[in-house]
């Protein structure tokens, strides 16, 4: 029996099997779609970029060369340098672990704490509901980049601030993802089975509702990441996510805002790379959807 | 258990045109509750900002420089000797007064500048999303009813960039082309430095005043100043608004009503702009109407590459400047407009659409 037959047993024999199965058909569901497989292949290289920073940047992030500095794209400068003489490519490269760390942890912070919101909610409701849910509608309908900017005042800037200020401003639409799938599966016989054996409600959502959620919150998580990169570049656009010298996209940009007018790369490359990150993102979250998700193909 | 209210809440048998008021009124109360409590969740967060994170609110309100008679009169007027949800109804009713506080970097009262900036914000936004649903508009009916032609795959990449692309970047870049490069346009700022101040401010938009003073220098060189921020910010409305349109269009061109007049011989134009496209108007109120309250909070970016003297530029040097009262005014303002906006377009929603009552 060859490891493919295995993976798609129709009757697999442990969970083990059945998960690996599922996972092995969302792949080969994604290979077929060509903008899923772009995305993903950008994803991809954003993390080796990132892994493998040290071996791949030709000079240093942060070595000044002020005999160099401004020097336009060429070969041994493939970006240019900036107004210190650093090579923008090394910089974006070394960027590159910025954006993966701030990208990572907003997911790890947002995610968690929206689907609890959202699960508690959707599985006691009445007040409950009412008042989580309430809470949740008021951070929905404020405008988050704002939001964010004042968080960011208020804790002072910096990338840890500036990653606390994304996650609390985008966990609301994950709980009200997590409340949706947990009313359609509250009332479920399983739930009722499990209930009935003595399983407290802790147990009951985070055993056996919170993995039924994680699919769609996988989508939207994928989705939102592009919305995540643009605000963290914005904060440090404006001067309050990281701080320089650090080679943060969004900082860079605005560092080579001076210089606009007469040395375009400065500004320009770092933008190239965000927008190549982010359009990453949404081609891999898209075609999740459409896998994961066919009844919401197209929208 | 969460049976309950709903039987509680069991029609009386009251006539059609009786219930159908009652139903009515409390749908308003229901929607003047939400807004009231969205309001106050606003002013909530805002307070909880300004107030409880800071570890010195007086300190982060006077700055570090402040002698310490200014702190202690601060810290008074400030109210923070009071137990906390005093200080939240006394913040509330200062707010609902229009009192924001003192701006530490422009020393003038926080509702006094947020006024004099906000109409240049207004009317780059308003701008902006007139160029939005213009081109947007359009071009999301014309990719709808070529499926898979150029359009309908311009349209695609569009609202893939308009996802992905920064707006201050998108700004610096155009100004790099059209101001530097080609000349086509005016740089950064309101106009020219040489006609500032010669049109008196009555509405603060200048176009308006300009035109009504008879200045038509001043309205060209306005426009020329005001054409790139607006496309900029119209490009991020138009690859939303477009892309909100096709697909709209595209339900609507699957129903049967459409395949009926198509048989009845209807000219295709018609079965387009008029049978599939006027169910569509009311979703896109809300759309464009939520596209308008993003615009605004997408200014913030774009005001700061233009030098654009708005309420996002003034938010942004106050962050710099750690001025918090400048910076929970201008939240407040914008995260006001923007549910405001919101909740309006809501509304016009459930009153064009028959269906949604």
């Amino acid at each position: 029996m060859s490891t493919r037959d295995w993976l798609l047993e129709d009757s697999p024999t442990s969970r083990w099997q059945a998960n690996a199965g599922r996972a092995y058909r969302v792949f080969t569901a994604l290979l077929r779609n060509p903008l899923s497989v772009v995305g993903g292949i950008i994803i991809l290289v954003l993390i080796l970029t990132a892994i493998f920073a040290p071996w791949l940047a030709p000079y240093s992030a942060t070595g000044q060369d002020l005999a160099n500095r401004l020097a336009p794209p060429s070969g041994t400068h493939w970006m240019g340098t900036d107004e210190l003489g650093r090579d923008i490519f090394s910089r974006v490269i070394w960027g590159s672990q910025i954006t993966l760390t701030i990208v990572g942890l907003v997911a790890l912070i947002s995610a968690p704490l929206g689907l609890l919101v959202g699960a508690i909610s959707g599985y006691f409701g009445g007040w409950t509901d009412r008042i989580l849910m309430g809470f949740t509608d008021i951070f929905l309908s404020m405008p988050k980049l704002i939001l964010a900017l004042a968080f960011v005042a208020a804790l002072g800037p910096g990338i840890n601030n500036a990653i606390i200020a994304i996650a609390i401003t985008s966990w609301p639409a994950y709980a009200r993802i997590a409340r949706a799938e947990t009313l359609t599966i509250r009332n479920a016989e399983f739930i009722a089975a499990v209930r009935l054996q003595g399983a407290s409600p802790l147990r009951v959502i985070v055993q056996h509702i919170l993995p039924l959620c994680t699919s769609s919150m996988i989508i939207r998580v994928t989705l939102d990441m592009a919305g995540v990169i643009l605000t963290a570049a914005g904060l440090g656009f404006i001067g309050l996510g990281a701080q320089p010298p650090l080679p943060e996209w969004g900082a860079m940009i605005s560092r080579g805002r001076t210089f606009i007018l007469d040395q375009w790369w400065v500004a320009t490359m770092p933008g190239f790379a965000i927008i190549i990150v982010s359009l990453g993102f949404c081609f891999l979250g898209d075609g999740l959807r459409d896998v994961l998700d066919p009844k919401s193909e197209g929208k | 258990m969460s049976l309950e209210p709903q039987i509680a809440a069991a029609p009386a048998p009251v006539s059609l045109s009786r219930r159908k008021w009652g139903r009515g009124l409390s749908a308003i109360l229901g929607f003047v509750a939400t807004v009231f409590l969205t309001f106050l969740g606003l002013l909530a967060i805002t307070f909880f900002i300004g107030r409880v994170i800071p570890i010195d609110p007086v300190l982060a309100v006077v700055g570090d420089r402040a002698t310490q008679a200014v702190y202690d009169a601060a810290k008074i007027s400030m109210g923070l000797d009071q137990p906390i949800y005093v200080q939240f109804v006394q913040y509330v009713g200062k707010v609902l007064t229009g009192d924001f506080g003192m701006s530490v970097s422009t020393g003038r009262p926080v509702i006094t500048d947020i006024s004099r900036f906000f109409p240049a914000t207004l009317e780059m936004a308003t701008l902006g999303i007139i160029i939005g649903v213009v081109i947007g508009v359009p071009l999301g009916v014309i990719a709808a009813s070529r499926q898979g032609s150029v359009i309908d795959q311009i349209i695609r990449v569009v609202g893939l960039l308009g996802y992905s692309m920064p707006a201050f970047w998108l700004g610096l870049v155009g100004l790099a082309l059209f101001y530097a490069r080609l000349r086509w346009v005016g740089g950064p700022g309101r106009l020219d430095i040489f006609y500032d101040g010669l049109v008196s401010p009555v509405t603060g938009l200048l176009l308006v005043d300009s035109l009504v003073q008879g200045e038509f220098d001043i309205f060209w060189n306005a426009i020329n100043h005001l054409i790139l921020p607006a496309s900029v910010l119209g490009f991020f409305s138009l690859a939303y608004i477009a892309r909100m349109t096709r697909s709209f269009m595209l339900d609507q061109l699957s129903q049967e009503f459409v395949t009926t007049a198509r048989v009845k011989g209807v000219p295709e134009r018609v079965v387009i702009w008029r049978h599939a496209f006027n169910p569509i108007r009311v979703p896109l109120i809300t759309v464009i109407g939520l596209s308008y309250a993003g615009l605004l909070e997408g200014s913030v970016m774009i005001e700061t590459v233009f030098s654009w003297p708005g309420i996002g530029n003034y938010l942004t040097t106050a962050l710099l400047n750690a001025d918090m009262n400048a910076v929970l005014g201008s939240t407040l303002v914008i995260g006001a407009v923007f549910i405001f906006i919101n909740k309006i377009s809501d509304v016009l929603y459930r009153v064009l659409d028959p269906r949604a009552r």
